[in-house]
């Protein structure tokens, strides 16, 4: 019975009792959910695109981290580095299409899967040649501070990763809906077959949306890398972008958004007021808990297509 | 063709006498493997201590010609930290007939706690792996000396009451421990209870899922607790965030205080000006102020030998590798004397040698690290010596000492640690021994 009641009850009560610091777990799993979003919709990007479940995406985050970084530590001013850091993500979405994708055209996908598997542990070594091992600080000029608005704690750096996410987000979504070449992409996802027949260069949307993808991954490098330090376990971030794909669809760019924050707030929750019961460190295992239930009813996800099959 | 005839001959006689030049070889030398993570998420920790290791063993070889006049050889494998990656090191290397085998993580040292009896290789798990294996009874093949993560805890515990009033001041206190969610982060926690529950401290253990890259939902219940004290027992990211989440959240960071893993120059890297005040344990001094350090730059370092760059030598994980190759090597040297070595000592000498370690002063004067750690001596039944801590302080561009020594509560914890012996020694089919008829 005591059980029941602190199962079903009692976290309850604590909400209804402490709302303030309910409304501060909220936005805590609102905030680490966007952060999350940032780099789920590196794999929506790619897999939208060319149906490839682009392994290498936590690494393409701790690459352009690394790169940005270690420009500065450089000399490089910030908005120099910024520029060469891009210029690097759409080189190496060059490279890719060139040495990778496109001796693979016409593949079975769990081919160009294990490509990028290969590609993840390439880049991984590779950065850590170029730029060290070492832990590096990304200052991005906004202080890691706190402040309080009604008795809830809102953490400053937290807060700009947010509004960073939801710019970017909002930016995406023109470019797909707005944009001739985001037509084109769609078009690609739709069908490969249909989209070449009617002009549309392959090659040069797979070389864009890796792209894309790339710049994406700075964006979510930054606020990380300001977060916890430029470091190799950015690469595994990956891990936390997996069940927002679950839960969100891997073909839908709201979806990532909508699947981050359900994770982020759920797992949130989930953390402070039930991890208790079990010792905590639920966190991790709570959000794959929560997509894998979602799939139950919903297995192609929040906005991920439905699968019909003609038998 | 005599000329041919005898070639062929020299030939043959040479890849004969290959394997028995070999083996004099290796005879004149000591194998140690290092196990090493110079790669991987834990790099930043692993390349210092690397390089310690590296470093302290190559001063042995330049400057006092090896050990009791027999070179060290060293061979590192790369773990990336991997408990599955260590044990392929230690079989791949156990060939080679190596003394001991420093792991370098809790999870290979559990892996390799079992194999060392059989292969009769000391493991020396310095300052980690299995606390109960600290009694020599049960272990005779494991020492993790200077200290346990048991004895490190209670010391943490004195020194909250140091700096409270008195033990007697920790009663109603609230101590939060946020820990590594492994069999490492937990090792602490019956102490930590046992602690709470004899001095009325209010203790609440947060844990934090691998790698820690999120602590959102940790942070926040922290903020809830509103703890006087916080012991963090983090390793890699986890560490960088948790300093950094304190510090944005606004809590006094000279009342955090992490193990002593979670307190060297990477680890307040992220959080940069807020992580001043950040303390943590330690079983020895930062700095490169020691004499060792100047033998090392003479003898090695200005010979083109160094293994990291002059200005990186004094780091917390640079020195905490010298530290650690200075016990493999005094132990040795202790079998060698004891026995009159001039060749390398065989597996159960040198296990002697680390069961009979004393480390004195004097000699810690010799070897150039006086107040660099503590003297020490190792017996029997104490394969975690009678070693003490001390806190260190991050002042914002480099760790420094802030505490005296301080003695871990042994009175608490050895018989815990005693009564876990016999239960770890017990999975795995052990007898105990009779320390008193050891010589």
């Amino acid at each position: 019975m005591s059980l029941l009641y602190a199962v079903f009850v009692a976290p309850f009560v604590d909400m209804a009792t402490a709302p303030a610091f309910f409304v501060e777990v909220l936005l805590g799993g609102v905030f680490a959910g966007l952060m999350y979003s940032l780099v789920a919709l590196g794999f929506v990007l790619i897999f939208k695109a060319s149906g490839v479940f682009n392994f290498a995406q936590g690494v393409m985050v701790l690459f352009a981290a690394l790169t940005l970084v270690g420009l500065m530590e450089r000399g490089a001013p910030v908005p120099v580095a910024l520029v060469l850091t891009v210029a690097v993500m759409v080189a190496l979405a060059f490279a890719i299409e060139r040495l990778v994708l496109r001796p693979l055209v016409n593949q079975e996908h769990i081919i160009l899967f294990m490509a990028t598997i290969g590609l993840n542990f390439f880049l991984e070594g590779f950065g850590e040649m170029l730029w060290g091992a070492n832990v590096k600080r990304l200052d991005i000029g906004v202080p890691d501070e706190s402040f309080q608005v009604a008795g809830v704690l809102v953490n400053k750096l937290e807060l700009s990763a947010a509004i960073t996410a939801a710019l970017l987000v909002a930016v995406l979504a023109v470019f797909f809906q707005r944009t001739r070449i985001g037509r084109a992409l769609r078009a690609v996802a739709d069908d490969h077959e249909a989209a070449l027949s009617i002009g549309i260069p392959l090659k040069t949307i797979w070389v864009i949306v890796w792209a894309v993808a790339g710049i994406v991954a700075i964006a979510a490098g930054v606020m990380w890398g300001a977060k916890s330090g430029v470091q190799f376990s950015l690469s595994l971030l990956a891990l936390k972008a997996l069940p927002v794909l679950i839960l969100g669809g891997f073909e839908s760019v709201p979806g990532a958004i909508l699947g981050g924050l359900i994770i982020g707030v759920g797992e949130k929750l989930g953390e402070v007021y039930w991890g208790p019961l079990v010792g905590g460190a639920i966190e991790n295992w709570f959000a794959y808990v929560l997509a894998l239930a979602f799939l139950l009813f919903r297995p192609q996800g929040l906005f991920g297509e439905k699968i019909i099959e003609r038998v | 063709m005599k000329v041919r005839g005898f070639l062929i001959g020299l030939l043959a006689m040479t890849v004969a006498a290959w394997p028995v030049a070999g083996a004099w070889a290796q005879d004149k030398t000591i194998f140690i493997p290092l196990f090493v993570y110079r790669t991987g998420p834990y790099a930043p920790s692993g390349i210092p201590n690397a390089n310690g290791f590296q470093d302290y063993f190559n001063l042995v070889n330049e400057r006092d010609g090896g050990v009791n006049g027999v070179k060290l050889v060293i061979e590192e494998c790369e773990t990336q930290y991997k408990t599955d990656l260590g044990v392929e090191c230690y079989e791949r290397l156990k060939g080679k007939k190596p003394p001991l085998v420093n792991p370098y993580s809790t999870g290979i040292t559990y892996q390799l706690i079992p194999k060392a009896p059989v292969d009769k290789i000391v493991v020396h798990s310095m300052g980690y792996g299995m606390t109960a294996s600290a009694d020599g009874r049960w272990f005779p093949w494991v020492f993790n000396f200077p200290m346990t993560y048991w004895s490190q805890a209670s010391a943490f515990v004195k020194y909250v009451a140091s700096q409270e009033g008195g033990m007697d001041k920790l009663k109603g206190k609230k101590i939060v421990h946020i820990f590594h969610n492994s069999p490492y982060g937990k090792e602490a926690n019956p102490t930590l209870e046992t602690l709470a529950k004899q001095h009325g401290f209010e203790l609440t253990l947060l844990a934090v899922d691998h790698p820690g890259q999120e602590q959102g939902a940790t942070w926040l219940q922290v903020r809830r607790i509103n703890p006087d004290w916080i012991y963090l027992s983090g390793w890699g990211v986890m560490n960088q965030v948790a300093v950094k989440e304190a510090a944005s959240k606004g809590f006094k960071m000279d009342h955090m205080v992490g193990n002593w893993w979670s307190g060297s120059e990477s680890d307040v890297v992220a959080a940069a000006d807020g992580a001043r005040g950040f303390k943590s344990m330690t079983f020895h001094a930062p700095g490169a102020g020691f004499k060792v350090h100047q033998d090392l730059v003479k003898h090695v370092y200005d010979k083109g030998k160094g293994a990291t760059k002059k200005d990186l030598l004094g780091e917390v994980y640079h020195n905490r590798g010298m530290i650690n190759a200075m016990l493999n090597v005094e132990a040795l040297r202790t079998a060698m004397l004891k026995f009159k070595l001039k060749t390398p000592p065989a597996s159960e000498q040198a296990r002697w040698g680390f069961e009979n370690l004393n480390l004195t002063e004097q000699r810690l004067e010799q070897i150039g690290m006086k107040g660099m750690m503590r003297p020490l001596k190792v017996t029997c039944e104490n394969h975690e010596s009678n070693g003490m801590a001390a806190v260190q302080q991050w002042d914002g561009k480099q760790w420094k000492i802030v505490s005296d020594w301080i003695e871990p509560i042994r009175d608490v914890v050895r018989p815990k640690l005693e009564a876990a012996a016999v239960e770890e020694a017990k999975k795995l089919g052990y007898t105990v021994r009779d320390c008193s008829k050891e010589k």
